[in-house]
């Protein structure tokens, strides 16, 4: 819970050694690279917004470890967080996404045509093909930090640039806290909508305060792009569509945030990006694209496989269950999703999914009529 | 006892105005104990404000209302009152009834001497609109200042809560002589378990909301410490949470012994569970009938209890046990939150004043609800938030503020024998009366 500056102040009256954590049983990213010695050097920094040293951990320090993922750890609370905690964020950036340094650029790329393929994922095995990714506002403070008039001003900002779009992304938004309850649950089973937040991850790192204030979901009327507001990010957006047609998906997610930047460009606000670290989000497991693409996929006989977490890792793509991350699956069916986040661009990381998708489904059809796999597993991408 | 006084800066921009030191009374030797005060002399931002006299070492706390800290520069404030004023409309405790755009902007720009906000004492009112069965309190305090600096929420919540009590005007009694109970020994068919807990928080260090990691640790090793100096019925040992085997813990939670670890929203929303299990232990005698929890919702609850009936026994435990517990607390040099008006301070205003919940688990399956006129308080067998099992309920004091300890058990003892005589009428299918609302004199 973020207590702002005064009182960090007040935890300099200790030692280092008398107000660093305890970490010994746990195992995330920000636990594997805090040291004694950089508790020290760091704790009496803020960044201008006041966020602290131990604001950006404490959701490391309350969630030891996660079964499924290995969990980052820590939060940025506002543009400057990945600045002033540098010689934290870096080490863990580099570990989270396989070894990016300090000095790398990344590339932006939002040309759908520069993607090959996807319009012919098998539909029997492939029942929904999605992308999101995040933005945030420049200025304001991120969602572990933010005061309500800040996440209210964001709201505000988010609902006037969505409300000026047309065509296929004419649409309305919906705040959370005048939806009906039916309304919500509807959004929710249709995977529209995002769940009020359980997870410790997120309630740990103070991004609950005041539900469900400023928090809400535009989409447009076809149901097929969505933006949700003051989440786990400023922004959340979203393409999505039933069956495997990802490159329909990737093209109406590209076309729709080019339209909504130039809205937000032309009323003098900007999101936060940069060319070492592309977009700027809260988790730093979502620097670089923010972008997640991925399916649900029947995989039933090859998620059984010996080899089956090889095949993923080697394909660079990552697993969930189908109502998304600290989820299980249900009946074989996998959210299947690139891994890569930074490093590569979201052409780069939607055409992971599209190959790899493509071949695994074909495993799959192998291992039901009986058939050996082996001779299929890629290399190392 | 020494009194303790302190000063601070009105307007320093720096927090470093906060400085401790701890008198020990049972010696004046140039050799005192400064273990509490070493760590904070001697850092360079910190202005030391102890004044010293005859060989001993005085600071303490002092606190009028008239000397808030304004901290309004150190408060990030990028918007007005009005625009980060909460949307309290569907929401119902005591907070959001008393927390009004005019409030929120006086007290918005103010901090306690630690840091503690406003928006840090109702964030748990916000997050958490209403309880399906109680009215609950909806803030939090992070330090014993809390209740000053923020009066202006804090009494009007105090006064609701309390049955219209006014802690500006009046004193509340603090009574832990066991021997004026009356009566207090049930029949074993009917009272399953009798129980008392109160808490008690340690002056000098934040309460569990606001408290940093180092101060919980030292809230640890106080307690703990003294503890270690209980002797005889009362001699027992500490189990940290950290250090515990899972059939440990367990053993102690099916015994009704341990604090779950804490999935209440209305204690997660408050930041009590920050860093959670660091410094959390508790601590019972040989005989398991006297417990001490570190470090859950309060630095401390004690807990005397038993099976059976004899309700009398639990409280003169209850009583010798936390007397002893202060008494080797202040051998070095540490207190308790205390003062007249609010009795003992504690982190929820619910639990000001004696703290104190005195109950049992009592078997009556032809309760009717009597309970109100009799100041009485039924919850589950498993604590707040929990349904009763079958006819089975925990029954408690109401009140916390204004009654003394005595006052108190005393009122749940005369309360469950009316419920027994009550039950044993209905078992021999006579009528019984609905007792006329308890006032106290």
């Amino acid at each position: 819970m973020p207590f702002g500056n005064t009182h960090n102040n007040f935890k300099l009256n200790f030692k280092p050694e008398e107000e660093f954590p305890e970490l010994s049983k746990h195992n995330n990213h920000m636990a594997k690279v805090l040291t004694k010695d950089m508790y020290a050097k760091l704790r009496d920094r803020q960044t201008p917004t006041g966020f602290t040293l131990d604001d950006v951990i404490q959701t490391g320090v309350d969630n030891p470890g996660h079964p499924f993922i290995m969990t980052v750890g820590c939060v940025a609370g506002d543009e400057e967080s990945y600045e002033v905690f540098k010689e934290l964020l870096d080490p863990i950036i580099s570990d989270r996404h396989s070894g990016y340094k300090p000095t790398d650029k990344h590339k932006t790329d939002l040309n759908f045509e520069n993607l090959k393929g996807g319009d012919d994922l098998d539909p029997n095995y492939v029942f929904s093909s999605r992308v999101r990714t995040g933005r945030s506002i420049k200025g304001y403070a991120l969602p572990p930090h933010n005061s309500r008039g800040e996440r209210r001003a964001v709201e505000r900002l988010s609902v006037e640039a969505l409300n000026s779009l047309d065509g296929e992304f004419k649409g309305k938004y919906y705040p959370l806290k005048s939806m009906t309850d039916a309304e919500q649950e509807q959004l929710i089973a249709d995977h529209f909508l995002f769940d009020k937040p359980v997870s410790p991850l997120l309630t740990c790192a103070g991004m609950a305060r005041d539900w469900p204030d400023a928090r809400g979901i535009w989409h447009n009327d076809n149901k097929t792009f969505l933006v949700w507001v003051n989440e786990e990010d400023h922004l959340r957006v979203i393409s999505m569509q039933k069956g495997g047609n990802m490159k329909e998906v990737f093209k109406r997610f590209c076309t729709g945030l080019q339209k909504i930047e130039a809205i937000f460009k032309k009323h003098g606000t900007s999101f936060m990006w940069n060319e070492h670290l592309g977009y700027v989000l809260t988790c730093p497991s979502n620097l670089g694209t923010g972008l997640r693409g991925g399916v649900h996929v029947k995989l039933e006989k090859l998620s059984q496989h010996p080899k089956f977490e090889e095949i993923l890792k080697r394909l660079r793509l990552q697993k969930r269950g189908t109502g998304g991350v600290d989820t299980a699956s249900v009946g074989g069916v996998f959210d299947i999703s690139n891994a890569d986040r930074l490093g590569s661009s979201e052409v780069d990381q939607v055409q992971c999914v599209v190959d790899g998708v493509k071949l695994m489904v074909e495993m799959e059809k192998k291992l039901e009529k009986g058939e050996a796999i082996d001779s299929m597993i890629p290399a190392q991408k | 006892m020494q009194k303790f006084d302190y000063y601070y800066e009105g307007n320093a921009l720096q927090m470093d105005i906060l400085v401790y030191s701890r008198v020990s009374t049972v010696s004046l030797l140039p050799t005192l104990e400064l273990r509490a005060t070493t760590k904070l002399l001697g850092i360079p931002t910190a202005k030391s404000l102890l004044s010293f006299g005859a060989g001993s070492l005085t600071a303490g706390i002092f606190l009028s209302r008239e000397q808030h800290v304004n901290a309004g520069s150190q408060v990030r404030r990028l918007y007005p009152a009005s625009a980060e004023y909460p949307d309290l409309r569907k929401h119902n405790n005591c907070m959001a009834s008393h927390l009004t755009p005019a409030v929120y902007a006086k007290l918005c720009e103010k901090a306690t001497p630690n840091g503690f906000t406003l928006d840090n004492a109702i964030q748990t009112g916000v997050d958490n609109p209403g309880h399906p069965f109680i009215k609950t309190v909806g803030m939090v305090a992070g330090d014993e200042e809390s209740y000053e600096v923020f009066a202006d929420l804090f009494d009007p919540v105090i006064r609701e809560r309390h049955n219209g009590y006014h802690t500006r005007t009046m004193t509340h009694p603090t009574d832990l002589d066991s021997s004026k109970i009356r009566s207090g020994i049930f029949e074993e068919r009917y009272v399953l378990s009798s129980r008392v807990r109160t808490g008690r928080s340690i002056r000098g260090l934040s309460l569990p909301p606001a408290c940093t990691r180092a101060e919980r640790r030292e809230v640890e090793r106080v307690v703990v410490d003294a503890l270690a100096g209980l002797k005889g019925d009362l001699s027992g040992r500490y189990y940290g949470l950290g250090q515990m085997t899972d059939q440990e813990q367990q053993q102690l939670i099916d015994d009704h012994f341990l604090f779950d670890k804490p999935v209440s929203p209305l204690l997660t929303c408050a930041g009590m569970a920050r860093d959670w299990p660091d410094a959390r232990g508790i601590w019972h005698n040989n005989e398991k009938t006297f417990l001490v929890w570190v470090n859950e919702e309060d630095h401390t609850r004690v807990i005397s209890m038993e099976k059976g009936g004899n309700m009398k026994r639990v409280f003169e435990r209850f009583c010798r046990g936390l007397k002893e517990v202060e008494r080797l607390i202040m051998e070095k040099g540490w207190e308790f939150m205390w003062n007249e008006r609010m009795g003992y301070i504690l982190t929820c205003p619910s639990n000001l004043g004696t703290g104190l919940r005195a109950g049992v688990h009592i078997n009556l399956p032809r309760l009717s609800k009597i309970l109100e006129n009799l100041r009485l308080q039924k919850r589950g067998t498993g604590g707040v938030d929990t349904a009763a099992v079958g006819s089975t309920f925990d029954i408690s004091n109401l009140d916390r503020l204004g009654q003394s300890e005595v006052q108190l058990v005393q009122t749940v003892i005369d309360g469950v024998n009316y419920l027994i005589e009550c039950e044993k009428k209905l078992e021999k299918g006579q009528d019984i009366r609905v007792p006329p609302p308890l006032t106290y004199k």
